[in-house]
Order: structure tokens, then C-alpha cells, then sequence
């Protein structure tokens, strides 16, 4: 293997351009998806039986098919209605629609997780409702989804190789090409390969910092909680009961 | 009826309650004056805590009438977070914000309803961690207060907004022994500066110290409705006399 010829892939333009796209779809599929969840999530929550049913529909439609083909089908089949998007919009209006119903169920999960209690407690307060999801319920659930969405986003970062098929130019796209243009798999796979993990380690490190910010206890004056303490899990549980 | 110069400042008059065919409530009437300590007691599942929670508003009525400071507040549901302001609520497992410091949880309301600025939250959330006798536990957060001390910063909370009356809900029956005496003492303490209270409580030694009035209910009447003299002196219903051999026992 040429370590020389890695390098030269991994500073040539069109690998930064398909890390680039494999970010920008990433993260922003991610944020469409966190959102479509959010508004699935308030829909289940709700009473109305036509949001209730709605929500069914759409969970069916998007967790009963692939994601390759709900790809292929934003791009190639809306068209023939006259809709018609660039590869790119297109791919990520794909993965955010489908990760948005893994994603309810995630944000639901974290809401229920709040105990009802809680609300009752911050309404008897003088609360209005909006004010105890706003103060109460939203930043414990917050930091229940955390962890399970940080682990999405990194399934998001391996998902964007499928965009491939709709030939927008990302990461696996690009080194594909290359290799079968110079026949050099090796080198041009290593370098799309070191381009995956560190992109996934950033993921890894903005999880742990959005992690610490939200845990309450790192904001108490006097103790920060050190890094190396937080890895280890012994800053936890010094309960005085 | 007599005549009187002020209305009680909480009345409720005939509240009927019912979850699906249950009738959890049966036309109670009930009326608490300013600076009286009220005990209510009774078996489980005689609609103590439902009763309580249609004071403030947390359960509909389903008939009858709240009177708080003379006005109606039956289920509306746009002044509810109005009346509430007005009436503290202290909960059988306490219901501390579990993302709050014991200080934040205080200064929450007073902050998010009241509008009050952090710093004078903050003094006022001092000066009532002083009030319940845990001045030093300002900074820690719920998991790391026994039980004792999470309800007593419960009561701070409440206190916080200065309310013209407090509910207690059960206060100290998720409590080990040893805890209920320091919460207890809280109560009694308030009761005795004045603090109108409204509590569901087995503690008949609270009651002793600090009660007004008794009102004993069962499957969802108001049976007996006495005061404490009165009550401990015997001449009490032959049901809310059983009922108080069995818990003294
Ligand atoms: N939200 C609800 N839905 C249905 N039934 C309920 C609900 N809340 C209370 N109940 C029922 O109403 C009855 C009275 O309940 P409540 O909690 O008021 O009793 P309680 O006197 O406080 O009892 P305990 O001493 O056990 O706390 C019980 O039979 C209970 O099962
Ligand atoms: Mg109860």
C-alpha cells in the first residue's frame, strides 16, 4: 500500500467534497429528522384521533420499506408527479423523513419517561402547561433522548453512503470512483475509511461535551466534573442518603 | 346560615367526583378559615387526595363549587394557573424537579410565573432552605437529599410563593421513621405562625399538636367533621372511632 498515495486522496478536492456532502447530509438529515420526530411525538401525544392515525400511517410507510428505496423513490418517482429536487435535496428529504419515525419513537419515549408527577408538581406551582414542558418535562427528556440520538447521528453518518445511488457526490461515491479509475482500491477505501472515523469520533466528542452541558451537576460551583472522572462514571451517585 | 363579615377563605360546597362509574366523591362540603390547620383522615382510597386536588384544580369537579377568597373557581381551566399561585401543594413522594439544585427548584416559580428577578429568587430560596432547616443543602440536588430533607425543600418550594394556604398530601408516609419527626415540625411550626393548612395525614400526633379541626371521610363522604377538642375528646362518630383504633394500632 502507498501511504504517499492515501494522503494525496485524502487532500484531493473531490474526497473533501464527498466528506464534505457526507457531513452536510448527515447532520442536516439528522436535524430534519430530530424535527419531523418532534412534531410525530406531540401528534401521538395528542388526543385527536386523525393526528393519532396519521402518525400510524406514517410510521408504517416509513419503517415497513427500505431506506434505499424510499431514496430511489424521492428522486426517481416524484418527478413523474412534476416533483421534481437535485439529488442532494433529495437525499436528505429521504433519510430525514425515514430517520424522523425512528426518531418519534425515541422523543415519545424520552416525554413519557418524565414522570407524570412532575408535571402535576410544576402545575400546581402556577405553571401554565406550556411553561411545564418548557422548564420541566424538555430538559429531563433531554437528557433521556441524548444518548439514543447521539447514536442516531452516527447510523446517519453510515446511512449517507446510500445516497451513492443517487449518484450525489459523497464519501463512498467518490472513492469508488477513484479507485476504479487509478485501480487502487486499497489506497482510495483507506482514505474514505479515515475519513468515516473521524467523523464519527467528532461525533463521538460533540455528544460527550452537549452531555456534560446538560448534566445539571456540572454546573454546581466549586466541582466541575472532570473529564477523565465523567469517562470512568465515578463522579456519580455520591448520594448521601 | 349566619351571617358573617368574611367568607371562609377556602369553601367547598357539594363536590361530586366520579372516574368512569366510580363514584370517587359524594357532595362534600368543606370550608377552611384563614389561619386554621385542618386535618382530613380516613381510609385508603376515601377520595383524600382527589379531594385535594379539586381545591387547586389539578382533578374537575364533576358537580359543586370552589370558593377561593369568595370567588368561584371551578373548573376554569384559564384561571387555574392563577389560583394555583395562591395555594401551596406538598406531595406523599415529594416531586422535587429531579433536574434542579434544592435552590433552583425553590427559585423556579417565583422566577417562571412571578417574574421575579434571580438574585431576589435566590434570597428568597436562601432564606426558606434556612426556614426548613437545611440552610446547608442549597447546591445539592434531589438524589442526593434523604427523604426528609427532599420534603422539606418541598415545602420551601411551596412557600415560595407565598401562598395563602397549603395542601399536604400524605406528607410523611414515604418516610422511614426517623424523618417524619423533622418534616412534622416543619408543618407544625408554620401552622402555628398562621399558615392556613389543608392535610391528609395519618400522623395523629400532628394532629394533636396542630389541628384545628378534624374531618374524617370515607368512600368518599365527609362523615365526621369536628373539631379537635371535640374529636379528641371522644364524643366522635362510632366509624372514625373504629377508624382510629385500627391506625393507632
Ligand atoms: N385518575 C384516576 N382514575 C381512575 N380512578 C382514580 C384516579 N384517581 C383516583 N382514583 C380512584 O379514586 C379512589 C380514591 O382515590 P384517592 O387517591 O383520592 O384516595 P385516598 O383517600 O387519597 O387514598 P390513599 O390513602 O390510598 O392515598 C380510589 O379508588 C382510586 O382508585
Ligand atoms: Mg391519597
Amino acid at each position: 500500500m502507498s501511504l504517499e498515495l492515501v494522503y494525496q486522496y485524502l487532500v484531493s478536492k473531490p474526497f473533501i467534497h464527498g466528506a464534505w456532502n457526507t457531513l452536510l447530509i448527515t447532520i442536516c438529515s439528522l436535524f430534519f429528522g430530530v424535527m419531523v420526530g418532534l412534531v410525530i411525538a406531540l401528534m401521538q401525544e395528542s388526543r385527536s384521533r386523525v393526528a393519532h392515525g396519521a402518525t400510524l400511517v406514517y410510521l408504517w410507510l416509513f419503517r415497513g420499506t427500505p431506506v434505499l428505496f424510499q431514496i430511489i423513490f424521492v428522486y426517481n418517482v416524484l418527478p413523474t408527479f412534476g416533483i421534481r429536487f437535485t439529488a442532494i435535496v433529495s437525499a436528505v428529504m429521504a433519510l430525514s423523513l425515514n430517520e424522523g419515525a425512528y426518531m418519534a419513537e425515541i422523543i415519545r419515549s424520552g416525554l413519557q419517561a418524565v414522570k407524570k408527577g412532575q408535571r402535576t408538581a410544576g402545575l400546581a406551582l402556577g405553571l401554565t402547561p406550556v411553561k411545564v414542558m418548557r422548564h420541566i418535562v424538555v430538559p429531563q427528556a433531554a437528557r433521556i433522548i441524548l444518548p439514543p440520538i447521539g447514536n442516531q447521528m452516527i447510523g446517519m453518518l453510515k446511512l449517507s453512503a446510500l445516497v451513492s445511488v443517487v449518484a450525489v457526490e459523497e464519501l463512498l461515491l467518490v472513492a469508488n470512483q477513484a479507485a476504479s479509475a487509478d485501480f487502487r482500491y486499497l489506497e482510495a477505501l483507506t482514505a474514505a475509511g479515515i475519513y468515516y472515523l473521524a467523523l464519527t469520533t467528532l461525533f463521538m466528542a460533540i455528544q460527550m461535551l452537549i452531555e456534560r452541558k446538560l448534566d445539571p451537576k456540572s454546573r454546581r460551583k466549586g466541582r466541575p466534573a472532570g473529564l477523565f472522572e465523567r469517562l470512568l462514571g465515578t463522579s456519580r451517585g455520591a448520594s448521601v442518603r | 346560615m349566619q351571617p358573617r363579615k368574611t367568607p371562609p377563605l377556602l369553601e367547598l360546597i357539594g363536590i361530586d367526583k366520579s372516574f368512569g362509574q366510580q363514584r370517587i366523591l359524594k357532595n362534600c362540603s368543606l370550608n377552611v378559615s384563614t389561619g386554621e390547620t385542618v386535618v382530613i383522615i380516613g381510609p385508603s382510597g376515601s377520595g383524600k387526595s382527589t379531594l385535594l386536588r379539586c381545591v387547586n384544580q389539578l382533578e374537575p369537579a364533576d358537580g359543586g363549587n370552589v370558593f377561593f377568597q369568595g370567588t368561584d373557581v371551578t373548573n376554569d381551566p384559564k384561571a387555574a394557573p392563577r389560583v394555583r399561585r395562591d395555594i401551596g401543594m406538598v406531595f406523599q413522594n415529594f416531586e422535587l424537579f429531579s433536574h434542579l439544585s434544592a435552590v433552583e427548584n425553590i427559585m423556579l416559580a417565583p422566577m417562571r410565573v412571578l417574574g421575579m428577578s434571580k438574585h431576589d429568587a435566590h434570597d428568597i430560596a436562601l432564606q426558606l432552605l434556612g426556614k426548613v432547616r437545611i440552610p446547608d443543602k442549597a447546591e445539592h440536588f434531589p438524589d442526593e437529599l434523604s427523604g426528609g430533607q427532599q420534603q422539606r425543600v418541598a415545602i420551601a418550594r411551596a412557600l415560595a410563593m407565598k401562598p395563602k394556604v397549603m395542601l399536604y398530601d400524605e406528607p410523611t408516609s414515604a418516610l422511614d421513621p426517623e424523618m417524619i419527626r423533622e418534616v412534622l415540625d416543619v408543618m407544625t411550626e408554620l401552622s402555628a405562625e398562621g399558615m392556613t393548612s389543608l392535610v391528609v395525614t395519618h400522623e395523629m400526633g400532628f394532629a394533636r399538636r396542630a389541628a384545628d379541626r378534624i374531618v374524617f371521610m370515607e368512600a368518599g363522604e365527609i362523615i365526621e367533621n369536628a373539631s379537635s377538642t371535640e374529636f379528641f375528646g371522644g364524643t366522635v362518630n362510632d366509624r372514625a372511632r373504629h377508624f382510629l383504633d385500627q391506625i393507632l394500632h
